[in-house]
């Protein structure tokens, strides 16, 4: 692999986004934020590749990123997404959800709207009631959020209260979160089962549960296949990486041991790419933490 | 005991009163928790704070007179340094290179094991370094003096730390002989005598140098450093703007030409070298006696120096900064053959002549002196004293045990330095929020008793998140740690139950393979059944697979559960065959024996048979077993609810057995 660029930044980053390009751009993103964790001082960052002027022959970016703007956040930083070209929604270990706004005239961060508490133990109030907020998701205003309370939360952007909650949605830690369609949404728990949610309708149960025979190992993370809506992968503790397919039976379509890691700390997640050029194929991508 | 090397320094704690003078504290593992312990008056009271109307001041509940007591408990930490932002970079890049060094141990041997060894060297250099310019811009650009200040001591013992490296490097590691040695301590002196650049920068850029009033000065610096080359050029530009001191520039360009220097390759023997040398040496001692440079004071100056007179050296005093300066310049016009082991004899007059008796000796120039003598444990004590942190210890130790220089020199609490320095350094990497994950490879890499430590430490870990907890899962699972595993489990466990989160805390209590917790929860899911009537999170309980077995209520849970979904599937037989097993195989505790019982009345009241005769007679014996243990007391205390219930069931048990038996003895089709 050549021409790896690396910067050390001081901080555990546990997220990275690229700012969605605007719609009818052709050029690759130039911009991405990321998220820190386990910091005393955790840090949301906005970071730009290079000037569009460096960019090598084949599209490479070339030269070290540079730090446009940041902002304190509170907590650990467990998810992020992209709202829009200017705002990114952020979920925090403290069960706060909050908006933050980049201001590209004069590059600053601010926040611009905050649930406190979206998720929480037992007692909202408590100094120490919340409960960590682990999946994030958004399709523009729509932002669905999953925590550790096995809370499914729904909000609009720029609406002060949530929209709609589904207490109770799940025994256990729900872990990620993501569309299928705009009126349904798949959830990973971390006993290993993938349910999915009708929105249209108002009773507070899965429409469908599918899991894993055998141990119940802990899926992590999510995503649907970019064309086909019923293709569906996840990635579970134990480095397997599954492909479901929502149509046919409870069970998954194939199994990958995506694992030969050689460090001994990493978990995979494991993250399908949006990939433009290549519809037909999609290209698993692993993000380390 | 030791007795301590140094006195200990006394530091105030911010906030404490010390006037009160009692406190009380207890050691953590890099830090103290202090809190103070004189409370006023009789289970302490506070004053009042005085009004504005004269008045005698108020006291609040209790007696006696008292004074405020602090309710604050202090945490002392001595390690700043883990918390300094910049070098979390030299933390962690650190750590890859001494990963790197124990993985590839094994391989090499002979030079290209030496030559790796100083290869590694230079890499922990160069991470210093970089740091070091890390900080140095943030030292320029921090507009707080304070943080400006912090900064700028900071970039001092970072330079200080990569002099003393640097030196351990040639003397220890790549281990120069006479000869190369010299070449390793010129370059040495100058990369780290750097006060001289920018007068040397000024100069050079300069339109016409040799005017320049700083111009001797620069050429003198350049030989004091053995810079020939540059020296020549400077006296080239000499000579052309000065055309009467020509013939002199030429002779000295000359001598300046011809020095003998050590070479790096084995090109030469040192007997060859000392002959060469001691030709050049009469060479340049005629010319100065003949007065070739009589006419210029500073031609003159720099030939004494040439032919290494120790007073003409010492005059360049502001040239030269330091002892060690002066000591490699003397080396170089004096023995240029020198051998390691010649080194503390020279240096210890170097450092007593340049200094004079004028100032002591700092922490650098004992570790240094400590380095030239070959005093190897000197030097990692010195360097501990000094420093405020073990990083530096712990890898240089680290590099030299590899170097095999360290005797295994066994401390009395068992382990040898090199251990002991890594285990504090990793300690300290703990009780830090973030760099933990560090710490985890330099205990694997400590033999004795880096398990033990690892252990101990990182069940300590603060667990906010579960992906946190699953992280040090990770790390525990695959070191086989299972205790560890069990006891990290049990606490998230605990921390689901607490927050009402069953579902979790059973799927954590089945990780840890906890059957005791796994009952617990499964008899608070069985009370919260009693008392609502219907099954919380069945998602969970539906799904439990293998993991049933862990323990008979967990695994009674479940298959109560399947008895709900079977009766609730109309599939009434099987849903009775279960529900006669779960008692009669004794999975069922006996308290809830009523319930299943209850349960089962239902089923004995369908229009089809359900139970058969065999079945019923198993039931009946339940029920008799069940209230049979009940004792008379017991028996009075029931209410209504419950004798009617055991009615209840006596009758629906001797219907069923009556027309089961009409049915079994029937004939079919006749």
């Amino acid at each position: 692999m050549e021409d790896v660029c690396a910067k050390f930044v001081s901080q555990k980053v546990s997220k990275a986004r690229w700012r969605p390009p605007p719609a009818a751009a052709l050029r690759p993103p130039d911009c991405f934020a990321t998220g820190s964790w386990d910091n005393e001082d955790n840090r949301i960052s906005i970071w730009s590749v290079g000037d569009l002027g460096s960019v090598g022959l084949n599209g490479e970016y070339q030269g070290e990123p540079q730090l446009l703007c940041d902002i304190r956040h509170n907590g650990d930083v467990m998810d992020m997404q992209f709202l829009d070209q200017e705002r990114i929604v952020v979920a925090s270990s403290t069960g706060d959800v909050t908006i933050f706004r980049h201001h590209q005239n004069n590059q600053t961060l601010s926040a611009n709207q905050r649930w406190e508490k979206a998720h929480y133990h037992v007692d909202r109030g408590a100094a120490c009631g919340g409960a960590a907020c682990t999946g994030v998701i958004c399709n523009n205003p729509e932002i669905v959020t999953v925590g550790e309370d096995g809370r499914i939360n729904f909000f609009r952007a720029d609406q002060k209260d949530a929209v709609r909650t589904i207490d109770n949605a799940d025994s256990s830690t729900l872990h990620a979160v993501t569309f299928l369609r705009t009126t349904e949404i798949l959830t990973v728990n971390s006993i290993g089962q993938l349910k999915i949610w009708d929105l249209r309708q108002q009773r507070n149960e899965p429409s469908q549960i599918f899991s894993l025979t055998g141990d119940r190992v802990p899926l992590h993370c999510v995503d649907r296949h970019p064309n086909q809506q019923h293709i569906v992968a996840t990635g579970g503790q134990d480095g397997v990486l599954s492909i479901w397919d929502i149509r046919q039976g409870t069970m998954p379509v194939s199994l990958l041991n995506a694992h030969e890691a050689e460090s001994k700390y990493l978990d995979l997640k494991i993250k399908m790419l949006l990939s433009l050029w290549s519809c037909s194929v999609f290209l698993p991508s692993l993000f380390l933490v | 005991m030791e007795e301590p090397d140094a006195e200990p320094p006394l530091m105030v704690v911010p906030g404490v009163d010390s006037a009160a003078r009692q406190l009380c504290f207890e050691w953590g593992p890099a830090e103290m928790l202090v809190c103070e312990t004189l409370f006023g008056g009789r289970g302490g009271c506070r004053r009042a704070p005085p009004r504005a109307s004269p008045g005698k001041p108020r006291f609040l509940a209790g007696a006696g007179e008292g004074r405020p007591s602090s309710s604050s408990v202090f945490v002392v930490r001595k390690d700043q340094d883990v918390y300094v932002q910049t070098l979390r970079k030299l933390f962690n890049e650190s750590h890859g290179i001494f990963v790197g060094l124990q993985r590839s141990e094994e391989e090499l041997a002979g030079k290209s094991r030496k030559a790796h060894l100083v290869q590694v060297s230079k890499n922990y250099r160069s991470v210093i370094r970089a740091c070091m310019e890390d900080m140095h811009q943030a030292a320029v650009s921090a507009r707080d003096p304070a943080l400006h200040s912090q900064y700028s001591t900071q970039v001092s013992i970072l330079s200080a730390m990569e002099l003393i490296w640097n030196l351990c490097e040639i003397l220890f590691v790549e281990a120069a002989v006479a000869g190369p040695l010299l070449i390793r301590l010129l370059d040495w002196v100058r990369l780290h005598v750097c006060d001289v650049n920018n007068m040397v920068r000024e100069v050079l850029s300069s339109e016409n140098p040799s005017k320049h009033e700083l111009f001797w000065n620069v050429v003198d610096v350049f030989v004091l450093q053995g810079r020939m080359d540059e020296a020549r050029h400077l006296l080239s530009k000499e000579a052309s703007a000065n055309p009467a001191s020509l013939t002199m520039c030429r002779v000295l360009d000359d001598l300046m030409k011809k020095m003998p220097v050590p070479s790096l390759g084995n090109m030469q023997t040192l007997t060859e070298l000392e002959l060469k040398w001691q030709h050049w040496h009469e060479e340049c001692q005629r010319y100065l006696q003949d007065g070739t440079f009589a006419s210029n004071s500073h031609m003159e100056s720099i030939c004494k120096v040439l032919l290494g007179d120790e007073n003409a050296i010492l005059e360049k005093k502001e040239l030269l900064t330091t002892w060690y300066h002066f000591l490699v310049t003397r080396l170089l016009y004096c023995h240029p053959t020198v051998k390691p082991m010649e080194l503390r004899f020279y240096a210890q007059s170097s450092m007593d002549l340049f200094l004079g008796g004028e100032s002591s000796a700092e922490p650098l120039d004992i570790i240094l002196m400590a380095a030239f003598e070959f005093e190897i444990h000197q030097v990692i004590k010195e360097c501990s004293i000094a420093l405020s942190n073990w990083w530096f210890v712990a890898h240089l130790t680290d590099l030299l045990d590899h170097c095999k220089l360290l005797q295994s020199h066994n401390l009395y609490f068992g382990s040898n330095m090199r251990e002991f320095l890594l285990l504090e350094y990793a300690s300290g990497l703990f009780s830090h929020h973030s760099l933990w994950q560090l710490g985890v490879d330099y205990f694997d890499h400590c033999p004795e008793y880096g398990r033990v430590y690892l252990e101990l430490h990182i069940e300590r870990i603060p667990l906010n998140t579960e992906q946190k907890a699953l992280k040090v899962l990770r790390i525990c699972e695959q070191r086989q740690m299972h205790e560890q595993v069990r006891s990290i489990c049990k606490i998230m466990a605990m921390k689901a139950l607490r927050n009402n989160r069953l579902g979790s805390a059973l799927s954590w209590s089945i990780r840890a393979k906890d059957a005791a917790f796994a009952t617990l929860i499964s008899d608070r899911f069985l009370k919260d059944y009693c008392e609502k009537g219907c099954f919380s999170d069945l998602d969970l309980i539906d799904n439990l697979g293998p993991s049933m077995l862990l323990s008979d209520r967990l695994t009674f849970l479940g298959k109560y559960r399947e008895f709900h979904r079977l009766y609730g599937e109309k599939r009434f037989s099987e849903a009775a065959k279960l529900l006669l097993m779960l008692m009669t195989a004794h999975i069922a505790p006996c308290s809830f024996w009523m319930t299943l019982l209850t349960d089962a009345l239902p089923l004995l009241e369908q229009k089809e048979i359900i139970f058969s005769a065999e079945q019923t007679y198993e039931l009946m014996r339940c029920l008799e077993d069940l209230t049979a243990g009940k004792s008379d007391k017991q028996k009075l205390q029931d209410d209504d609810v419950e004798t009617m219930k055991v009615e209840m069931l006596r009758l629906a048990l001797a219907r069923n057995l009556a027309r089961v038996i009409v049915k079994e003895g029937t004939l079919e089709g006749s």
